[in-house]
């Protein structure tokens, strides 16, 4: 991914340019990836991270919440009064929000319990807002979709890779199998704990600035 | 949670061994975004302490007066999060009207407030954790009293950190999170000192 052609509205970071399907997907998953670019909704990422699991369902929450609040946005988008339309969007985020706890409470009950209050406060996830805000807002509801559903998956894989590296390195496992086990490693406890969160985002986004070119020598940022 | 831990117990521990921030990862965009200036940290921090413990409090009122009864557990999200918008709302108008000094200090990070995690987040922890009233009030003081600490603690090390030289891929966000680490570190120090779930 890193070697597709560049966008040629990069420096319109909220994703308002194009409104091509591709474009989208590319924006929200790599070139202004909400966590590790744009540094949007951290909380949970460091919250629910001490397990690839969890890591998983917070990242399946977060698009569906993601898709559907910018679907309906979006589609309101032209009988909103500007005045009431931050409340319009935490309705419908919050309405998201309690159809995903709902279910999740109901087939699964112990996930539930172990994200604790971190699905309620996907609704103050600057994520989703900032998407309704920035993207749904001034785009027709397919494309809000789509960049809904690239942000949601661009929020997913950072959790995945935060998530994996945690649970290896902190417990030897992966999604509960153990892989690293026996005398020559042994479990360091650090990195399930909250520093260990803290300082696991913390080389992600020096890695993410690496591989993308961001914190440029400064004769680029005087131009 | 029983309902014999003292609420001063909750509020020490809300601040220094279950901190919001550090230990429950709730407030980081703000927190990234305010922590530059000593001053801005400390004015923002002023108002999160009074919009949490209030907040708590009239959250205990309407979950346990009106949700409960009704059988509305449901809607805790979004009646929650409306009960702090119109809050907030409410105090800003308020201090507009009646302190025109303070609304300057505050007013310009009182709308700030109403999509900090933190906030809610203290209001689902109250719920999740079964705390009485006075026990929420607790939490919600300490809860925001920890945030203000960890965050005016993070603006003095930045404006000390404008003279380092860090690494260039680690300059801005990377380089704080992995202080609020050790920060985190730190605090897991006086773990030993009281406990709450």
């Amino acid at each position: 991914m890193a070697d597709s052609p560049p966008i040629a509205c990069a420096p319109c970071a909220g994703g308002l340019c194009g409104g091509k399907g591709k474009e989208t997907l590319n924006e929200g998953i790599w070139k202004s990836n909400p966590i590790a670019i744009q540094v949007l909704g951290v909380c949970s990422a460091l919250a629910v991270t001490n397990r690839l699991e969890n890591s998983l369902v917070m990242g399946v929450a977060l698009i569906f919440v993601c898709v559907g609040t910018n679907l309906f946005v979006s589609l309101l988008r032209d009988v909103t009064p500007r005045r009431i339309r931050m409340i319009a969007e935490v309705a419908i985020i919050a309405t998201f929000v309690i159809v995903f706890d709902q279910i999740l409470k109901a087939y699964h009950w112990e996930m539930s319990k172990q994200l604790g209050p971190y699905v309620g406060l996907i609704i103050t996830n600057c994520i989703v807002m900032g998407r309704a805000e920035a993207f749904a807002l001034q785009n027709p509801p397919i494309v809000a979709m789509v960049d809904g559903f690239a942000n949601g998956v661009g929020y997913a894989i950072v959790l995945a890779i935060i998530g994996f590296f945690r649970e290896l390195i902190g417990t030897g496992k992966v999604m509960g199998e153990t892989i690293l086990s026996g005398d020559w490693y042994t479990p360091n406890q650090f990195m399930i704990l909250a520093p260990g969160a803290f300082v696991a985002l913390g080389f992600l986004i020096a890695l993410f600035n690496v591989l993308s070119g961001a914190n440029k020598p400064q004769e680029e940022d005087k131009r | 949670m029983t309902p014999e831990v003292s609420p001063l117990v909750i509020l020490i521990a809300a601040i220094f061994t279950n901190n919001i921030l550090l230990a429950n990862f709730l407030g980081m965009c703000s927190f990234l975004a305010c922590s530059t200036k000593i001053q801005t940290a400390l004015g923002l921090g002023a108002a999160v302490i009074f919009v949490m413990t209030t907040t708590t409090a009239i959250n205990y009122g309407v979950y346990h007066g009106l949700l409960v009864p009704l059988g509305l557990k449901y809607l805790q999200f979004i009646v929650f999060i409306a009960v702090i918008a119109a809050f907030v709302q409410f105090v800003e108008m308020f201090v507009e009207r009646f302190s025109p000094p303070l609304y300057h200090a505050l007013g310009i990070f009182l709308p700030l407030i109403t999509v900090n995690c933190a906030i809610l987040g203290a209001s689902l922890f109250m719920i999740i954790r079964n705390y009485t009233f006075l026990q929420s009030v607790a939490f919600g003081f300490g809860g925001g009293a920890g945030w203000t600490l960890a965050i005016v603690l993070m603006a003095g090390l930045r404006q000390k950190m404008g003279y380092s030289s860090i690494p260039r891929p680690f300059q801005g966000v990377a380089i704080t999170m992995v202080i609020t680490g050790v920060m985190a570190m730190i605090f897991m120090g006086f773990a030993g000192m009281v406990t709450i779930q």
